[in-house]
């Protein structure tokens, strides 16, 4: 059975309420990227194993290429987008930046996303737990050094 | 990933029983499901969504033991206070596994429906033949790449490990599955593949997992999951060992012990004959070796993965001898 149907997709993105008719097997990251043109979340390899598609939902990090969009409905999402106020970088986008956390930046989005979650989950507390809640992210370039040391400075940062 | 029709459950009945038409599953954390479904693993028509059902995410204890809901996820039960302080093993089986944000998304009950990591069985347009897809079609893995395969509770027709932490520790600690009104113990919930390796679990249509119910003891007090594996995080167990132990009032005989496999059998693998040979012993390094070797017995290796035999009795060893120190 392929059913051509789609069904009305109320999603709350970044403060801003968007409505879609949507097949129901789309992702929530086909939606941002290709109907919303939220671009900044990566495509990666699509299968829940390198984290650059990572974004919150209720304010929790996931996958957004492994959620439906059908199931985002009703809960609020936040991608990199939504991350800075008002023009002024977030904490953790500032401390990439100072700490040169990337290289070709590719999975830099879902890198911030998943390192603003994990010190407020309070797992960024010593280096080694850093690289073990940030695991989740793979970076091909290898920039996990100054990745490391960006979650370190932004954690203390917001801690302070 | 072929279309679906998709189906918001308002209750668990109404989920129940709309699973059970032709070609529907339940659909959760969908870390799992999402994933086959676009390997062409998983072909559903339709997909019963019950992460919007309310009261299915309790995580309950007190002194008896346990509740955790089918929706709890993974992450909450990892970091919760009395989980870690009451049933290590439980927290630290938890968070070894996957990924921060997979912990986030996938459920306790969606946890245990997990499937093997079998490349073959992810890959059909390469490989037709896996008797987990198709029945009788055969088995790809026998006979190919082996070195992620099972060594324990193998058959003929399927290696498939099971790759799972989390039932690993609940077979350790006797926990129990709750299928609505019927209980079955999470060590009868997995099934052995035999001659039918499509069929994992003891679990019918119009069924579905409502919570998980883990016993307190002073085993599961003093438990804890040991995870050996080819990368430091977010890799699956090339051998682990979920441990509890107790001791008697001299501190150094053992009343109860409890042993579980993972990374090497079809199933999570409870290692009896482990327990048996060292409960009422001294708690002594060279007696633990030699009892561990034991957990192995039996075991059949397809090749590249042989090295599981030999790591896995060192993996127990170190988990029990670990608790021994922790007085």
């Amino acid at each position: 059975m392929t059913s051509k149907t789609t069904i009305p997709v109320h999603l709350d993105i970044n403060g801003r309420h968007h409505t879609l008719e949507l097949e129901p097997r789309v992702t929530l990251l086909d939606a941002l990227r290709d109907r919303l043109g939220l671009t900044g979340t990566k495509k990666g390899c699509d299968h829940g194993q390198c984290g650059a598609c990572t974004v919150h939902v209720d304010g929790e990090r996931v996958l957004a290429c492994l959620t439906l969009a059908a199931q985002a409905e009703g809960r609020t999402i936040t991608t990199i987008e939504g991350l800075a106020r008002e023009g002024e970088l977030h904490p953790v986008q500032a401390a990439f930046l100072e700490q040169d956390a990337f290289q070709c930046g590719y999975c830099t989005p879902g890198q911030i996303m998943s390192a603003v979650a994990c010190i407020r989950e309070g797992h960024a507390g010593s280096d080694e737990e850093i690289r073990e809640y940030m695991a989740g992210n793979l970076c091909r370039c290898g920039a996990y050094p100054h990745i490391v040391a960006a979650v370190r400075q932004a954690a203390l940062e917001v801690a302070s | 990933m072929r279309d679906f029709s998709y189906l918001r459950a308002t209750s668990a009945d109404a989920a129940r029983q709309a699973a059970t038409l032709p070609g529907a599953m339940l659909l959760a954390g969908g870390t799992t499901l999402i994933d086959l479904a676009k390997c062409g693993v998983a072909e559903p028509d339709m997909l019963v969504d019950i992460t919007h059902l309310r009261g299915l995410d309790r995580i309950e204890i007190d002194e008896r033991g346990a509740i955790l809901g089918a929706l709890a996820r993974m992450g909450h039960v990892a970091d919760h206070d009395d989980i870690k302080s009451r049933f290590p093993a439980i927290s630290e089986a938890l968070w070894q596994a996957a990924s921060a944000q997979i912990r986030n998304m996938a459920t306790i009950g969606g946890n245990l429906m997990q499937r093997t990591r079998c490349p073959y069985f992810r890959d059909p347009s390469n490989f037709a033949a896996c008797n987990k897809r198709v029945s009788g079609s055969g088995c790809s893995a026998i006979g190919g790449v082996t070195r992620g395969h099972a060594v324990l509770g193998t058959s003929e027709a399927c290696i498939a490990m099971y790759p799972g932490d989390l039932a690993t520790a609940l077979v350790a600690l006797d926990a129990t599955v709750h299928l609505g009104d019927r209980r079955i113990l999470v060590d009868d919930f997995f099934l052995l593949p035999g001659t039918t390796p499509d069929k994992e679990h003891a679990i019918e249509p119009g069924e579905m997992i409502t919570a998980i119910e883990i016993p307190s003891s002073a085993a599961a007090r003093r438990s804890t999951y040991l995870k050996i594996r080819d990368r430091q995080s977010y890799e699956f167990a090339a051998a682990s060992a979920a441990v509890g132990l107790e001791l008697e009032s001299d501190g150094r005989t053992i009343r109860d012990l409890r042993v579980a496999l993972g990374g090497v059998a079809t199933k999570p693998w409870r290692a009896h004959a482990v327990e048996a040979a060292l409960k009422g012993k001294v708690l002594e390094p060279n007696a633990v070796r030699t009892a561990s070797l034991l957990a192995v017995e039996g075991a059949v290796d397809h090749g590249a993965n042989r090295y599981k035999i030999e790591l896995a009795p060192r993996v127990v060893a170190r988990a029990i001898l670990k608790m021994g120190e922790t007085a």
